[in-house]
């Protein structure tokens, strides 16, 4: 089956949900497609909790827009999988292949949690810090479970307070950056409502010992995890813990964006000024283009989709406050940069691709990520190497590989085509 | 004069197996590879071990190829992943059957074991295959293996027989006992072996190969889909007329349970693009011969070149216009098989040893007059 739509929204996060209601709120008509079973993204994921904050409020304005614009055309449970021609994306949804056709794309496709290889970290129990939160709003009780929250970045006290919220005993959250450097960034967004959000995580979580310059070293457990020994580059000490939320911050999701073509410069999405890239009708929003939270996410999802549907003034219009938000993006890229000793946090035989089971030693004799890939599998199962390849980006330097379709895994049929290919064409390949 | 020292360009299975080879034997050797060790065609190929019989050198070259195979078995790393499951060819019909019985006798008196299937034999061997096919030929000592690691192998091995090899180090040319190197620096030796691949053309000029892009889509673990190594018998056709566009079922099973699923074969396309239309008829031909096969979960696509020739041999001996530059060279789609009999024949004729089989067949002499004509394609 193939759609047409004017615009095609990839990712219904916040960029995605803004991109796509200024575009059609332009007259355009939108598809919004998005891998979850619900608009949202990964903050606004899952039923809202009991606290009413500004991100629970700004949920429900953005659902209610999205939801009552009748030129929108969700699709759901929907994943883009390869770019088969100009102008065309292909996608599955429940098992089936779909393909839009665009005059124009945004792409909002969002970021995941970066997991570095420490000693245990595969252990059940061991968790992304987003990935925890995201498991318990999908059901997972932590009802008087002892958590330990640890990695880097804004997320930790945000992920320690919802867990707080529903029941789990937060033991401590430790975040690699130092005092030094949250300070500057506290002082530097001050003037901020974010300085207010952060002392409202951190209200949250009084009584939680928060802990900077501190990192995990290694998890323990038999079958499961029983503690975790953190480490503040003088000291080491063991926390015993049932679960451990663990993210040393996010990596964008750029893999679409490079089967399109798009130029990318240090791991970002290069866009103009109206979230253009380089490709012509293909636009880029939110964590892509730069790790920048919840409102620029929005800003960027406005300016991309009001200049998609070709309302350029009202586009540049957005432009002041987006850059404003993009000052704020760069200090927290300066702010949570990974420090220098988590260079060593994998040891010989800790395992660096679970999805095919290679340990630090195989895989650091390699020169390059293709030799290593080809040698080892290391990045070649299902994940296709998203956990690992950004891991290994970090910890040896090693660049990505050139992407290729399918993106995601997707079903032999799927890849196929849309539709049964007629065939006249097969047999003019075929020759016997 | 038996050559003492050799330069081998390209570390593919090919460049890899002959230094191994040629070190081996005695002979100081130099292996110099671009980029490293199995990283280009030998990456992209399925790594079949398999006896062929388009023509008889062909036969004479595999079915050698496939002994020393055996022979080094006991001695690969587990890494190498080499599983003798057998070749199945498939027969759709009557007409294909004939094939089948053809080619046992063929094989037979070449003293390779096959047995033939019927419908139900076949049913039995493969559930998965498709109601209604008329049977096939096992060929049960035919392998797979996993080509990038045994590459490494191959040049582990020549470096344990002392040769010196270099990574990541290109080279510019390659002529009259010298090789220049990108950097500027040169090496000399009695012999140069290009062993380059499909690029070789680019160090020893006027060679009559061309690349032949292929596809292969290789899915999730599931292990037991399929047991032997597929391929349709329409595949003879299909794979050896050298002018169109042309794709066959051929399904591999690795050991790590996951499906290989091949092939196509192309000439027109240079660029290394997944291309959909192709993986679409793939996939189309292979749903005819494996229903099931829709329900998995593909998680990669990837292309490759294969060196093709005019006669679908490969290039196996000194060129023609620089005695002292050998070939190693355009082996097709059956390099990783033809690897290890390649680096026999080379080493037999550069020492002067008797070799197994006749190696005038894959002697690049034989393109001469075509050469001097320019007629060869
Ligand atoms: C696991 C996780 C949890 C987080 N939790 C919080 C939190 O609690 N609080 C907070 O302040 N910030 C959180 N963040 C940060 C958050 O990502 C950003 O602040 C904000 O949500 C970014 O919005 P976005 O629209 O750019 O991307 P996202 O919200 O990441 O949305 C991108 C969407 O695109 C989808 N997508 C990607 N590729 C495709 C494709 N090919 N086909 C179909 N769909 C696709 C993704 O599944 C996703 O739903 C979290 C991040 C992660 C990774
Ligand atoms: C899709 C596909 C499926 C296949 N399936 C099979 C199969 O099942 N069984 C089988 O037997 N065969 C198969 N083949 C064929 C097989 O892969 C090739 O014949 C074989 O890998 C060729 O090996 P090679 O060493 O000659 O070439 P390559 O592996 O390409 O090696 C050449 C090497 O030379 C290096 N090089 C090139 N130029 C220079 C230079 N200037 N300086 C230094 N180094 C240089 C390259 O970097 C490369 O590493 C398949 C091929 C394809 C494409």
């Amino acid at each position: 089956m193939t759609r047409s739509f004017d615009i095609v929204v990839v990712g219904a996060g916040p960029a995605g949900i803004a991109a796509a209601c200024a575009a059609a709120e332009q007259g355009r008509r939108v598809a919004l497609l998005d891998d979850n079973p619900a608009p949202g993204g990964q903050i606004w994921r899952g039923p809202s909790t009991a606290h009413r904050d500004a991100v629970s409020r700004a949920k429900e304005r953005w659902l209610h827009r999205l939801q009552q614009n009748p030129a929108i055309t969700s699709l759901h449970g929907c994943r883009v999988f390869d770019v088969p021609g100009d102008g065309l994306l292909a996608a599955e949804q429940n098992g089936q292949r779909v393909d839009l056709r665009y005059s124009k794309v945004v792409l909002a496709t969002g970021a995941r949690e970066l997991f570095l290889p420490f000693p245990g970290w595969t252990l059940p129990g061991v968790y992304g810090a987003g990935g925890l939160q995201a498991m318990v709003k999908a059901g997972l009780p932590v009802r008087d479970q002892r958590v330990v929250v640890a990695g880097s970045g804004p997320l930790l006290l945000a992920v320690a307070a919802y867990l707080r919220e529903t029941g789990a005993r937060v033991s401590a959250v430790c975040e690699q950056a130092s005092w030094r450097s949250l300070l500057r960034f506290g002082a530097s967004i001050a003037h901020t409502s974010r300085l207010w959000q952060a002392a409202g995580y951190r209200w949250r979580t009084r009584g939680t010992p928060f802990h900077a310059g501190c990192w995990p070293v290694a998890a323990h457990g038999g079958k499961t995890l029983e503690s975790v020994t953190l480490s503040n580059g003088t000291r080491q000490w063991t926390v015993p813990c049932d679960l451990l939320a663990c993210g040393f911050h996010l990596v964008p999701n750029t893999e679409l964006a490079s089967l399109l073509g798009c130029t990318l410069q240090q791991g970002f999405v290069t866009v103009d000024a109206l979230q253009q890239t380089l490709i012509a009708n293909v636009f880029c929003a939110g964590e892509p283009t730069g790790i920048g939270g919840l409102e620029l996410s929005l800003a960027e999802g406005e300016v991309a989709g009001l200049a998609a549907a070709g309302a350029i003034r009202a586009a540049q219009a957005r432009i002041p406050r987006r850059d404003r938000l993009r000052a704020f993006a760069a200090q927290l890229a300066v702010t949570f940069a990974l420090r220098q000793e988590l260079h060593s946090l994998s040891k010989a035989d800790t395992i660096v691709c679970r999805c095919e089971d290679v340990t630090w030693r195989t895989v650091s004799q390699y020169t390059g990520w293709r030799a290593a890939k080809l040698q080892t599998r290391c990045g070649m199962g299902p994940c296709q190497g998203r956990i690992c390849g950004s891991a290994l980006n970090f910890l040896l330097e090693w660049s990505p590989d050139s992407v290729r379709p399918p993106i995601f895994p997707v079903s032999i049929a799927s890849l196929a085509g849309p539709t049964a290919s007629a065939p006249a064409e097969l047999s003019a390949i075929q020759e016997n | 004069m038996a050559a003492r020292d050799a330069i081998v360009i390209g570390a593919g299975i090919v460049g890899a197996a002959c230094a191994a080879e040629l070190a081996h034997a005695g002979l100081r050797v130099t292996l110099l590879e671009q980029a490293q060790p199995g990283t280009d065609a030998t990456a992209a190929g399925m790594g079949h071990i398999v006896v062929m019989d388009d023509s008889p050198a062909q036969l004479a070259l595999t079915h050698l190829s496939r002994q020393l195979w055996d022979n080094l078995a006991p001695s690969l790393p587990d890494t190498v992943e080499f599983d003798r499951c057998g070749t199945l060819w498939i027969a759709q019909d009557e007409e294909e059957m004939a094939e089948v019985h053809r080619k046992h006798a063929t094989y037979g008196a070449a003293g390779v074991e096959t047995e033939i299937l019927d419908a139900a034999g076949l049913h039995a061997a493969e559930p998965n295959l498709a109601a209604g096919l008329a049977g096939g030929l096992l060929v049960p000592g035919d392998a797979v293996l996993y080509p990038p690691v045994a590459a490494r192998f191959l040049v582990e091995r020549a470096v344990a027989s002392s040769a010196k090899f270099l990574a990541d180090t290109p080279v510019a040319s390659a002529q009259n006992h010298t090789v220049t190197l990108r950097d500027g620096s040169s090496l000399h030796a009695d012999v140069i072996v290009n062993a380059a691949g499909a690029s070789a053309g680019q160090l020893t000029p006027g060679l009559p190969i061309r690349k032949r892009k292929g596809h292969l889509v290789i899915t999730d673990r599931y292990p037991g889909f399929c047991r032997h190594q597929l391929i349709e018998l329409g595949y003879l056709k299909s794979a050896h007329s050298v002018s169109a566009d042309s794709v066959a079922f051929n399904l591999q099973p690795r050991r790590t349970g996951q499906m290989l699923l091949g092939s196509s074969r192309q000439y027109t396309d240079e660029s290394s693009a997944v291309d959909g239309r192709i993986v679409q008829a793939m996939i189309e031909r292979a749903e005819h011969y494996a229903p099931g096969i829709g329900a998995l979960s593909a998680l990669r696509i990837w292309t490759g070149f294969r060196a093709a020739t005019p006669d679908k041999l490969p290039l196996i001996g000194p060129s023609l216009a620089d005695a002292s530059v050998w070939l190693a060279t355009g082996h097709e789609g059956l390099g990783i098989t033809t690897s290890l009999a390649t680096a026999r024949l080379l080493a037999d004729q550069l020492l002067g040893r008797p070799s197994p089989i006749a190696a005038e067949p894959y002697l690049p002499a034989r393109f001469e007059n075509a050469q001097k004509t320019g007629a060869h394609d």
